[in-house]
């Protein structure tokens, strides 16, 4: 039973969790409070689950800690929208300003491998031009890592995850084969590929972090995917690749810890201003784990609100905050939609929800607002259909119900758009506290101008792309966002940035931060496969730079 | 429900969907007047679903957890935020009608709901909250996914419904797997798509 998960850590007495085998445990080599281990990561998602592995790979000794449960995919995740809201991370938070961000499984996890064991799986590399946005196109803030060296992590991060996707993707320069042959297009994608044809643009199958043919390594075996369709709500099936089916198993095999149901509250400091470890809660009480690194990878919401939580005397604006940056420059993605009916059924809840994209506008430098877009076909499931039609239209009563039964004939896509960075978009602390006693993160969100020219232009285009395959009944669905970024920028310059290139603080050399809080933009781009790119860079450049004694004591 | 014990539900679907059909039918959350007055918006925004309830729904999830765990300016956390929006409801009937929510008329029910939904002013007592963010964020947002998470509203808008382990093998646009519902227009006529669909499990 999954609720067991909650109830207890399952992670102990020298033991974890086996996920890609029913019933199956794995040693794990543990370390004491006292003990002062290399590196103690927070959060397990794309950041910490890919560094926890790469890390304990090269040798380090790794405590990785996550305050969501440790879930069991293919004994306890059920088909079903409710019953999966415990990976979600629902814990009381405040939204507030112009355009309150919605909060949840668009943008939050809360279990042992974070976000990825909801995410949609869409891995998609950032444009070249993007890691230099101000300097090349004039907005934003440019990234401090050049596109080419990211070339190569992305193709890492892609070979580590066996990406399934199309033989030659359309734009962008060229990149190598994916390692697995794309999924075939269900009948949400088909349209997609008809509406960008109709309409002259390009369109390819969208590269996917599930299996599209079986895995098998020294770890466990992955079956491919049965296109269930309940990828968002968690995978049942394990041929999801995400950090808990593949960087956890990883990162318990080269020796590392993980521990589930550890929710950190602090990270203290030392009188040299050193990090020195971590304050977390497991068991029903506080502990204290002495770590010589501390990484912080918690997303754009848990991150800084854990820095500014840290806050002590020596550091009274939070760790890492002598820019005064940390929370600031929030960014989501656009999320808005065009919806239509098809006469045909379309049964779009079959198969991966974005099977196929276009990232025409991504690509596309003539427009008058900055940033890009692409889209994606959708698969809504029954709840999150309900509240298309309850969000964008207000229906309710015979209305809604009666609307609701045309649920297999409606296709649509939906954009994942740039939002600019704006220092007035920011995560601080809010008086309510959460049931570790813990000051709650206060999102503050408002669109910009730039935002909304956007969502304006998108919404036209898609709204061509539906009408182009003779839908009817054509709406849009203006309001909506999904993934964050920024908060922890990085960046070469001390004063208007908080971490380097290698998330590494300007102020404590012993913190660093690795997850979508370090994006100085978003791109208009889904962000995990640049997060894992990032991790795989970071933990590498960590062990470059223990070879010649630049970590705090800490050389292999 | 016929195919709760096929390869297409697993066991912690059957699980979850058991405890939902099965959800204590008295409150425990709400008070019994606030029950009432939830039962009767339940029935506004989702018409003739008797078992099981909504409110009973509503009411466990309230019980059980603080459901979606953000609050804006406007509406607190989801208890809190149920808790003032039912009590305001009956404050609104009895301000313009002289007895609470559930003893109006469904015509009465309604016009009050749509005021609240037009952002006009009401006679209750709203406190902080903000109605017409409570009935966007609370009534839309959580009645109607009670109901769609039940197996009858999936049977009714022909969702194929839980697959997992078995999956679905034919994704291509207007293609039916065994498993799922055929329709009337595209599958045949009446007749035929009835016997088909007495052996769809």
């Amino acid at each position: 039973m999954w609720s067991d998960a909650l109830n207890a850590p399952r992670a102990r007495d020298g033991k974890a969790p086996d996920v890609l085998h029913q019933g199956g445990w794995v040693e794990m080599r543990e370390y004491r409070d006292t003990e002062e281990v290399d590196f103690v990561i927070v959060g397990t998602g794309a950041g910490g689950g890919t560094l926890a592995a790469r890390l304990a790979e090269q040798g380090f000794s790794v405590v990785a800690m996550d305050a969501g449960g440790w879930f069991r995919p293919i004994e306890e995740f059920a088909s079903d929208e409710t019953a999966q809201e415990m990976i979600y991370w629902n814990d009381h938070r405040v939204t507030d300003g112009a355009n309150p961000l919605t909060m949840g499984g668009n943008n939050s996890g809360k279990a042992i491998g974070g976000s990825t064991v909801h995410y949609a799986m869409v891995a998609l590399r950032f444009r070249p031009e993007w890691f230099k946005s101000r300097t090349l196109l004039g907005y934003g803030a440019d990234w401090p890592i050049d596109w080419r060296e990211m070339w190569h992590w992305y193709a890492e991060a892609e070979r580590q995850l066996s990406i399934a996707g199309p033989l030659s993707y359309p734009w962008g320069p060229k990149r190598g084969r994916y390692p697995f042959r794309a999924h075939e297009l269900n009948g949400a994608a088909k349209l997609l590929a008809e509406g960008a044809q109709k309409t002259g643009i390009e369109w390819t199958e969208t590269p996917l972090a599930t299996l599209s043919a079986p895995y098998r390594d020294a770890n466990g075996t992955s079956p491919p995917c049965v296109y269930r369709g309940f990828c968002r709500f968690g995978c049942s099936t394990n041929a999801k690749r995400s950090s808990l089916t593949v960087f956890i198993p990883r990162a318990l095999a080269a020796g590392a810890e993980v521990r589930d149901l550890a929710m950190v509250g602090k990270i203290e400091t030392g009188p040299d201003g050193r990090a020195t470890g971590v304050h977390y809660h497991r068991d029903g009480e506080w502990r204290f784990q002495k770590a010589k690194n501390v990484i912080v990878a918690g997303y754009a919401v848990e991150t800084p609100r854990l820095l500014l939580n840290s806050a002590n005397d020596r550091f009274p604006d939070g760790l890492a905050n002598s820019s005064g940056l940390v929370g600031k420059n929030l960014m989501t993605q656009s999320n808005s939609a065009v919806w239509g009916r098809m006469d045909t059924p379309v049964r779009s809840y079959k198969g991966p929800p974005s099977l196929a994209i276009s990232e025409h506008w991504n690509y596309d430098d003539n427009n008058d607002f900055h940033g890009g877009y692409l889209w994606l076909g959708q698969g809504p499931m029954p709840i999150e259909w309900a509240g298309v039609l309850t969000g964008a239209k207000g229906l309710w009563g015979d209305a809604l119900r009666e609307e609701m039964r045309d649920y297999n004939h409606m296709v649509g896509v939906k954009m994942v758009g740039e939002t600019l960075p704006n220092e007035a978009n920011r995560v601080t602390l809010a008086d309510d506290v959460d049931q570790y006693g813990l000051k709650v993160a206060r999102i503050t969100f408002s669109y910009g101008d730039n935002d909304k020219a956007m969502i304006d232009h998108a919404l036209q285009q898609m709204r061509a792309s539906i009408d182009a395959v003779d839908a009817s009944d054509i709406f849009d669905q203006p309001d909506d966002n999904c993934h964050l970024g920024g908060t922890i920028r990085m960046g070469d310059d001390p004063t208007t940035s908080v971490v380097n290139a290698d998330g590494r603080s300007w102020d404590i050399p012993n913190l660093w931060v690795c997850d979508g809080s370090l994006f100085p933009t978003v791109g208009g781009v889904n962000p995990s496969l640049t997060i894992y790119a990032l991790a795989l860079r970071m933990a590498d450049r960590i062990g470059e730079m223990s070879k010649r004694g630049e970590l705090y004591r800490c050389r292999m | 429900m016929a195919r709760r014990d096929t390869q297409s539900w697993n066991e912690p679907t059957r699980q979850a969907i058991d405890a939902r059909l099965s959800v204590p039918r008295e409150p425990r959350f709400f008070t019994v007047e606030e029950w009432d007055c939830a039962d009767a918006l339940c029935q506004l925004i989702i018409p003739g679903v008797i078992d099981p309830p909504l409110v009973a729904l509503l009411d466990a999830a309230l019980h059980d957890g603080d459901g979606h765990g953000t609050r804006t300016q406007t509406v607190p956390y989801r208890r809190e935020a149920w808790r003032q929006g039912v009590n305001a409801l009956d404050s609104c009937a009895r301000g313009s009608h002289g007895k609470p929510f559930a003893q109006l008329g469904k015509d009465d029910q309604s016009a009050l709901l749509e005021t609240i939904q037009r952002g006009e002013p009401t006679a209750g007592q709203w406190g902080a909250m903000e109605p017409q963010d409570f009935f966007k964020r609370c009534v839309l947002g959580d009645i109607p996914a009670l109901f769609y998470s039940l197996p009858q509203a999936w049977n009714e808008i022909g969702f194929g419904g839980p697959a997992s382990p078995r999956g679905y093998v034919r994704l291509e646009l207007g293609h039916r797997d065994p498993w799922e519902a055929a329709e009337v227009g595209p599958d045949g006529d009446s007749d035929t798509v009835e016997r088909k669909n007495r052996h769809v499990v």
